[in-house]
């Protein structure tokens, strides 16, 4: 199967994001830092496929998130993100 | 306790299936009952996890098809090769019990009114989350102009085929079937295209919202298509599901 069949989104880590970060992100605006691209959680090109999960800016294809789970720990390397913008709960 | 309210984290409910569906040959509903479950909104996901006996843990996101406030359910199609789905289809009976985390989701959703005409375009079991925005629309009594433009591999294969053909005041169905089509068959016969997509959206002038479903392939041709309309890409909202099940 092509990488591009195997492409998800960013709504397919919502649960793990929660979990993380004790919200849902998935409606939370992100600014790529390589591209300055601003777009919702949701809309990052997402593949989970490999050893971790890798989210791509949808405009520019920069690495914006990656995040490694193992039993007893998680890493998370948001060094391709600018910013996050999470409205508050209404 | 207070510690979990305070990070707001989610944790894992033990749910307890109470009713299964029989949608197609391939899909089933599960209608679940999970204490401490806070409610949903249309459009969004549970992500359920199984356990073995060895502790080998299997993780999978599922949409949930029931509008709020209705007996809580996902509906899943069987992937072939697949560590929960094969489970959930064809194995699970009234009273088995298994581990959810949930509602997921503030992007994927709808709530079922608003001024602008929404566009629902589905393929295969993407149709799920889309049937809990059609079924809030009704629940709430909403106007709003909507239509579903669903993608099927036959006739068979149309899941909650029954309900959706008696959709509610002015809820308009275009259905399209890839492989085999009933005798005196009308409607669409081929994949979604950008020809098909300009006759079924609204003219982007209306301003509509959208909401795809699909594999990958099926929802950048459907929102290709849009773009090409004229509609401005924020306006498309996606969700995308894999061939992992």
């Amino acid at each position: 199967m092509t990488a591009e069949a195997m492409k998800l989104d960013g709504n397919a880590i919502g649960g793990i994001l929660i979990d993380l970060f004790g919200t849902d992100l998935t409606a939370a605006l992100g600014v790529c830092a390589s591209c300055g691209a601003r777009g919702e959680v949701a809309t990052l090109d997402v593949y989970v496929h490999a050893a971790g999960i890798v989210g791509r800016c949808r405009s520019c294809e920069g690495v914006m998130l990656k995040i490694v789970r193992s039993e007893t720990r998680t890493w998370l390397d948001l060094s391709g993100t600018r910013t996050i913008e999470i409205a508050a709960e209404p | 306790m207070a510690g979990a309210a305070l990070l707001g984290r989610l944790t894992w409910l033990a749910a307890e299936v109470v009713d299964v569906v029989q949608e197609t040959p391939r899909v089933r509903t599960l209608v679940l009952e999970a204490d401490g479950w806070t409610g949903h909104r249309a459009g969004q996901h549970v992500d359920v996890r199984l356990t073995a006996e060895d502790g080998y843990q299997a993780e999978r996101s599922y949409s949930i098809a029931s509008a709020p406030g209705q007996r809580f359910a996902i509906t899943v199609e069987e992937l072939e090769e697949g560590e929960v789905s094969p489970y959930l289809v064809g194995e699970v009976r009234d009273g088995d019990r298994f581990e959810i985390r949930g509602p997921i989701g503030g992007y994927f959703v709808w709530d079922g009114a608003g001024n602008s005409p929404v566009l629902l375009v589905a393929g295969g079991s993407g149709v799920v989350p889309l049937m809990s925005m059609i079924r809030q629309r009704a629940a709430i009594g909403s106007r709003t102009p909507t239509r579903l433009l669903y993608s099927s591999r036959s006739w068979d294969d149309v899941i909650y085929r029954t309900e959706l053909d008696e959709p509610a005041d002015g809820l308009e169905i275009f259905h399209t079937l890839t492989r085999s089509q009933p005798p005196g068959w009308s409607g669409y016969a081929r994949r979604v295209d950008e020809e098909m997509i300009g006759e079924v959206a609204w003219p982007a002038a209306d301003e509509p919202l959208v909401f795809i479903c699909g594999s990958t392939r099926f929802v950048d041709t459907a929102a290709d298509g849009l773009v090409a309309m004229g509609y401005p890409p924020v306006s498309i909202r996606t969700e995308r599901f894999g061939a992992t099940g």
